[in-house]
């Protein structure tokens, strides 16, 4: 509703512009209205003069665009080419998703936003020379058959092996290739190979047909090649590269994940310790969204998890809780110390003395309150502080199958608590951890352990750090508070209750009826 | 003007020879594989002054580092010994290969060179280029062509011409990509195998060459006047010198580098 009224604000503003102002007024790119609108908005991340060196661009992993050299990820052009005024409109109206960059659709009028597109090609010199004209390539449509069906998505896959996808987005996709610690973009700034089960954080969209069109142009100034030339040669059928984008998309779930604030954990007769346990199969699925702590120095703007998948499960005495994250690499792993380095190079530290770059072990972080709280007052979210400290399970990828309990009374300070850790299972499986938390509800030690109860909502957060991204310390990725329900057994007189009550009714109805049938019986006969 | 026209693109890339003469840290390229790019100078008897010299460094060469293919079988088996890196290709005595040795100013300007019709050929066999350095007119067709079984990319990272990223995931795969404008120097990367890099000098005369095995390089065809040579190595930065031509002759340009 809001959005169509905007919609209708937008159109008549432009009528209104339209009979104020001769046609071609607003038709014309005003690159001097542009000027504004880019200093305004743009510039404090893009720089004045469009070289990508904005006051925010240390901050930034993937950096800002850098105007200058007009290179464009987001074409519908061959690799090489110049971008389509369409394209970049396109970039300007809807971001670029997984990066810092948002859409400006509904923040910029139509004029403005058409006036800084034109501004921003005055910082190349491509953009004026006549001899460089985008030629968008026609994409035509996704063959029939059924994308999703099984057929089509095993020649996908086979296809994803021959041309080499693997080689950097891995062999399940999730960007943990042999050659994804080694990349870095155009100005050496380190890069990720794209996680293919997010494609809603896909730079460029993630639809098949999104997906297609990047096979076809690539990314230019990423790593990420142009495909065309193998259906110009004839190594690759059109056919067979839609079949390429439909696997792709097949991997990420059918919706973005939205995030729903309370984890139900059902109660179960047996407790799954492994992470892989079949029991977890039938167990609902939660998604919560991680982002960078930028809270407390050293502040940490480029994390590399970017959400937690979690489960849970109790039995009348134990809890479980499944937590599974994408990460790339299973740390302390040496083969990314490169790619810290370049993020260092790249990203800014707010630290005077920042630690040397060292392969560090992936942490992930659970955390309650010391007791479930009774009104709707939690802990600081952050690691609690001194005075009102969190209960946390902190697991690292150094002891695999072992957490630690304690307190944390602050970002900085953790006290353990001597033999109290939960039990803990971790696997890692082509660029996934899955870990599995295990804990007896009731705590010996009530006033620093939580003792988990039944049907009283609990809250809870989660931390998680790629060592391999250069995450230690204060460097990681973090979410806000949300909830865990241990689900109460439904005693019997649930079910007996309604149908008592029914029986109750239809016997009294009844009765009334015989009663008033009698009656009438009755005065017949009178 | 067709006697001018030379090319000076060099297939220089069976290096087996370190200067300190011990110690090989310079790699063999496959004996099986020999780029098809090799082109002699254009004989010398051409109209037009003649620049020659050799290219020396001083100081110790950095160890080219080694290459793990592990991860690309393919390309492995092509080595008996395990491959390293070119970043300082070494001959006898202290010779510098793989220097883009080039006409930097001099030439009258509103003088145009038309492209040869051959392309320059850029091969990628046993995950590494060939050739690792060359020279190439504006608007010559730079073929590049894919003679391992696996994929690489094509990367050319530019700013005076465009830059483009294309695949080649099967052996016998082929593109031809031109360059627009003079550029010192165009750099080709493969992001697959982070170990593979190849520069391109960008000229719009032919007055350019890259250094051999034994640091030598020539020069031919120059009209009559005062050049600004300059000699470009990927590791050492460049180094320039001032020649005067005064007819059909041949002068010396020599560079030194220091390694560093």
């Amino acid at each position: 509703m809001t959005a169509a009224w905007r919609f209708g604000g937008l159109a008549v503003g432009c009528a209104a512009l339209l009979t104020a102002q001769p046609l071609n007024r607003l038709t014309a790119q005003d690159t001097t209205a542009g000027k504004i609108v880019y200093q305004k908005w743009c510039a404090g991340c893009h720089g004045d003069n469009g070289a990508g060196d904005g006051q925010g661009a240390r901050h930034m992993i993937p950096p800002p665009r850098d105007f200058t050299g007009a290179v464009y990820q987001i074409r519908s052009t061959p690799s090489g080419q110049l971008p389509t005024d369409a394209d970049l409109l396109r970039s300007i109206d809807e971001g670029l998703s997984g990066t810092a960059m948002p859409g400006w659709k509904s923040r910029l009028s139509d004029r403005q936003r058409r006036d800084v597109l034109a501004y921003i090609k005055t910082f190349s010199t491509f953009f004026t020379d006549t001899t460089q004209r985008p030629q968008p390539i026609a994409f035509g449509s996704a063959p029939g058959g059924g994308g999703s069906g099984a057929e089509a998505l095993r020649v996908g896959r086979q296809f994803y092996d021959s041309i080499g996808c693997r080689k950097c987005h891995g062999d399940q996709g999730r960007g943990d290739g042999p050659s994804a610690p080694t990349l870095k973009d155009d100005a050496q700034h380190p890069i990720f190979a794209a996680n293919l089960h997010e494609d809603w954080r896909f730079n460029g969209g993630g639809s098949v047909e999104d997906i297609y069109y990047r096979l076809r142009t690539g990314l230019d100034g990423t790593p990420m090649p142009s495909f065309s030339d193998l259906l110009d040669q004839k190594f690759l059928t059109d056919e067979q590269l839609w079949r390429v984008a439909q696997y792709v998309r097949s991997l990420s779930p059918k919706e973005a994940p939205v995030v729903r604030d309370v984890i139900h954990a059902p109660l179960t007769k047996r407790l799954p310790h492994a992470p892989d346990d079949s029991a977890w199969t039938s167990v609902d699925l939660y998604w919560f969204p991680l982002v960078g702590q930028i809270v407390r120095k050293e502040r940490w703007f480029a994390p590399a998890v970017s959400g937690v998948w979690v489960k849970a499960v109790h039995t009348a005495d134990s809890i479980a809780l499944r937590v599974v994250w994408d990460d790339r690499s299973a740390s302390p792993d040496t083969a990314w110390l490169g790619h810290v380095r370049r993020v260092w190079a790249t990203f800014e530290s707010d630290d005077s003395t920042r630690e040397q770059p060292a392969a560090w072990p992936d942490q992930l972080v659970v955390q309650f309150p010391v007791s479930i709280p009774s009104g709707m007052e939690r802990p600081y979210f952050l690691m609690g502080n001194p005075g009102a400290p969190v209960y946390q399970w902190r697991w690292s990828s150094a002891a695999r199958t072992a957490a630690v309990a304690g307190l944390a009374r602050g970002i900085d300070r953790f006290d353990p608590l001597s033999g109290a850790g939960p039990g803990a299972q971790a696997v890692y499986d082509h660029g996934q951890w899955r870990l599995v938390f295990t804990r007896a509800l009731a705590s010996a030690d009530t006033a620093s352990q939580l003792p988990f109860r039944t049907g009283r909502a609990i809250p809870v957060a989660f931390f998680a750090s790629d060592g391999s991204n250069g995450e230690h310390g204060t460097r990681m990725a973090i979410s806000t508070w949300y909830f865990l329900a241990l689900d109460e057994p439904v005693p019997a007189r649930v079910f007996i209750s309604p149908v008592l009550a029914m029986m109750l009714t239809l016997g009294l109805g009844m009765l009334v009826v015989w009663r008033a049938q009698q009656k009438t019986s009755y005065r017949r006969q009178q | 003007m067709n006697g001018r026209i030379f090319s000076v693109v060099g297939g220089m890339f069976l290096l087996t020879v370190c200067s300190k003469g011990s110690q090989s840290n310079v790699q063999a390229a496959p004996p099986s594989t020999q780029p098809t790019v090799s082109s002699d100078p254009a004989p010398a008897g051409a109209a037009g002054g003649t620049i020659t010299g050799k290219v020396k460094f001083t100081g110790v060469a950095p160890k080219n580092p080694a290459i793990d293919m592990s991860e690309e079988a393919a390309c492995k088996a092509k080595y008996p010994n395990p491959p390293t890196e070119e970043n300082v290709v070494a001959g006898p005595a202290n010779a510098l290969a793989n220097v883009f040795v080039y006409v930097k100013s001099g030439v009258p300007a509103g003088q145009t060179f038309p492209a040869p019709a051959t392309p320059v050929v850029l091969d990628q066999n046993g995950c590494r280029y060939h050739p690792h350095v060359f020279g190439i007119m504006v608007g010559q067709g730079l073929e590049i062509q894919n003679s391992d079984p696996l994929l690489h990319n094509i990367k050319a990272i530019a700013k005076a011409n465009r830059p483009f990223n294309v695949s080649q995931p099967s052996a016998g795969m082929k593109t031809t990509r031109t360059f627009a404008a003079p550029e010192v120097m165009v750099n080709l990367e493969c992001n697959v195998h982070g170990w593979m890099h190849a520069y391109a000098g960008v000229r719009p005369d032919p007055f350019f060459a890259v250094s051999q095995q034994d640091g030598s390089f020539t020069i031919t065809g120059l009209p009559p006047g005062t050049y600004t040579i300059e000699a470009w190595h990927e590791k050492f930065g460049t180094q320039t010198a001032t020649v005067t031509i005064a007819g059909t002759e041949t002068k010396p340009a020599n560079f030194t580098f220091a390694a560093h």
